[in-house]
């Protein structure tokens, strides 16, 4: 006969709050759910909606890293839910809405609306002076390595996890935070995007662009998809140095 | 024509880490120069000489120490000043940059509330000490400072400097490597892990040498007889028999 091992109990505390019912004020609500082999917090947050409380709110698209939806805070931190895995972490779970961005309800926050605006301040797409478009054009070729590079930093989800993680930005809202600079650095990289140093430097070279980052490093530690920020900030930081010398 | 670009940000970047830099490898050789006391009151005597450019020009010539302080005080001033940008400017920007590091409990974001803390706290005790070395410059000497450190309460005074200077300097000093990208290897984490380690083993390493040197001067402050005045008589070496 085989015995069922029981697993833990974890108790989940979360911070409840709908800005739409602003009389019942943010507090923290504790759920218990037993512990199953490989669960992550994808998996409670569902337990927790199913058999507890449908009224909880929290975003997944993907279940598995790659949209960026479920960040919030894990007993602090920020990070990924549907990658965490419970075994992880002791019995007592906090969890939290990422602080800085639109709270809609409960877990779930509004992380487009300020990727968007971010997107377009910084206009973070190829700028090319050709004129025309020409389909026939055979593409500029690119060093693998270098190709390799740029593909690293466009791994990012616009979780936001770096943002929360900022001590920085959250005392100066309008720093652009490293997932602004990274893109930035990514931009920079690439030899087919053709703005001058000097259109970088109005983008980035002030306090709230490269030399607001006071290296703290929060950004770097807490992303999930473990991007090089703080490398790539430390580029852009000597490329802006450098443009400030040529000018 | 395009407008000009402001270069101020980018210089003033610069300057912070710049002036951060030249103030930090200053107080790594100071500690050890003070350290000379621990070898022999006659040894911190021959560094003082040395300092007063009696073996270059056969005279003493405390001026010169007036001088080197004076130039210290200026960057020291210039770092506080752009530095000081970096301090929560409200209470609202204080009680944001608390909350956040008391709840991510991450390493880099309270070493920087430290280097903060330190940084603040310098500005006074920092100024006090570096005032007195401007002023004064010819009261240096095993007896001297150590009569200073007794006699004139500056002890405690040196106590905090000393705890404050050296964490400040090495936390800063490897925030300056990861900030801009120095000696970063192709995995950033092992060069960021050797940094830290080595940053660690710094601080312990230089509070150890300090506080030896601050007893072993509380020491002789303490067991001397300074009836005869804070001069200090060397057996083996005659001001004015040198030239
Ligand atoms: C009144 C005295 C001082 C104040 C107020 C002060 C303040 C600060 C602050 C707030 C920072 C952090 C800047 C940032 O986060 O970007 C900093 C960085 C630094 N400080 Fe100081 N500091 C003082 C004296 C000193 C001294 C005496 C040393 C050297 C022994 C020193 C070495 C450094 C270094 C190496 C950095 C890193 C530079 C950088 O991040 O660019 N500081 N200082
Ligand atoms: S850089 Fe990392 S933490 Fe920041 S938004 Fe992108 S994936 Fe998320
Ligand atoms: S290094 Fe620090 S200050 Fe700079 S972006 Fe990252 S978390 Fe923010
Ligand atoms: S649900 Fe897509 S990253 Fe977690």
């Amino acid at each position: 006969m085989s015995e069922i091992v029981k697993g833990r109990i974890l108790k989940i505390n979360i911070l409840r709050f709908d800005p739409n019912e602003p009389k019942i004020l943010p507090h923290m609500e504790t759920f218990e759910i037993e512990e199953a082999y490989g669960m992550t917090l994808y998996i409670v947050l569902n337990m927790i909606r199913e058999h507890h409380d449908n009224s909880l709110m929290f975003d997944f698209v993907c279940r598995a890293g790659i949209c960026g939806s479920c960040s919030m805070l894990v007993n602090g931190r920020p990070t990924l839910a549907c990658r965490t895995l419970t075994s992880k972490l002791d019995e007592n779970i906090s969890l939290a809405p990422l602080p800085l961005f639109k709270l809609i309800k409960d877990l779930s926050i509004y992380t487009g609306e300020w990727m968007r605006y971010l997107n377009e301040h910084l206009e973070t797409w190829i700028h090319d002076q050709e004129q025309e478009l020409n389909v026939d054009k055979l593409e500029e070729r690119m060093d693998p390595d270098l190709a390799d590079e740029i593909y690293e930093l466009d791994r990012c989800v616009e979780c936001g996890c770096c943002v929360a993680g900022c001590g920085t930005i959250q005392m100066r809202p309008n720093f652009k935070g490293a997932v602004g600079l990274n893109k930035v650095a990514r931009y920079h990289l690439d030899p087919r995007d053709k703005r001058t140093d000097e259109e970088y430097y109005e983008l980035v070279g002030d306090d709230d662009g490269v030399f607001g980052c006071m290296t703290l490093l929060g950004c770097e530690d807490v992303c999930p998809k473990d991007l090089p920020l703080q490398s790539k900030i430390a580029y852009l930081r000597r490329m802006m140095i450098k443009t400030a010398i040529k000018n | 024509m395009r407008k000009k670009i402001d270069k101020m940000p980018a210089i003033l970047d610069f300057l912070q880490s710049a002036t951060g830099l030249v103030l930090a490898l200053f107080i790594m050789g100071h500690i050890l120069f003070e350290a000379s006391i621990l070898i022999s009151n006659e040894m911190m005597y021959k560094v003082t000489l040395m300092f007063e450019g009696y073996y270059f020009f056969g005279e003493r010539y405390p001026g010169i120490i007036s001088f080197l302080a004076a130039a210290i005080f200026v960057i020291f001033i210039v770092h506080a000043g752009i530095a000081m940008r970096k301090f929560p400017a409200s209470y609202k920007q204080y009680k944001t940059i608390t909350k956040h590091t008391m709840r991510m409990k991450h390493e880099d974001s309270s070493l920087w509330a430290i280097q903060v803390i330190t940084g603040f706290m310098m500005f006074f005790i920092g100024s006090v000490h570096l005032y007195i070395m401007m002023s004064q410059p010819s009261n240096i000497g095993p007896f001297a400072s150590s009569s200073r450190v007794v006699d004139e309460f500056m002890g405690p005074l040196y106590f905090m400097l000393l705890l404050s200077v050296i964490s400040h300097a090495f936390i800063g000093l490897y925030r300056l490597a990861l900030k801009w990208g120095f000696m970063e290897g192709k995995n950033t984490e092992v060069s960021r892990g050797r940094f830290k380690f080595l940053m660690k083993a710094m601080i312990v390493a230089y509070i150890v040498i300090g506080l030896s040197s601050l007893a072993k001067y509380t020491y002789i402050g303490v067991t001397h007889d300074f009836s005869d005045g804070v001069r200090y008589k060397s057996e083996t070496i005659k001001i004015g028999e040198h030239k």
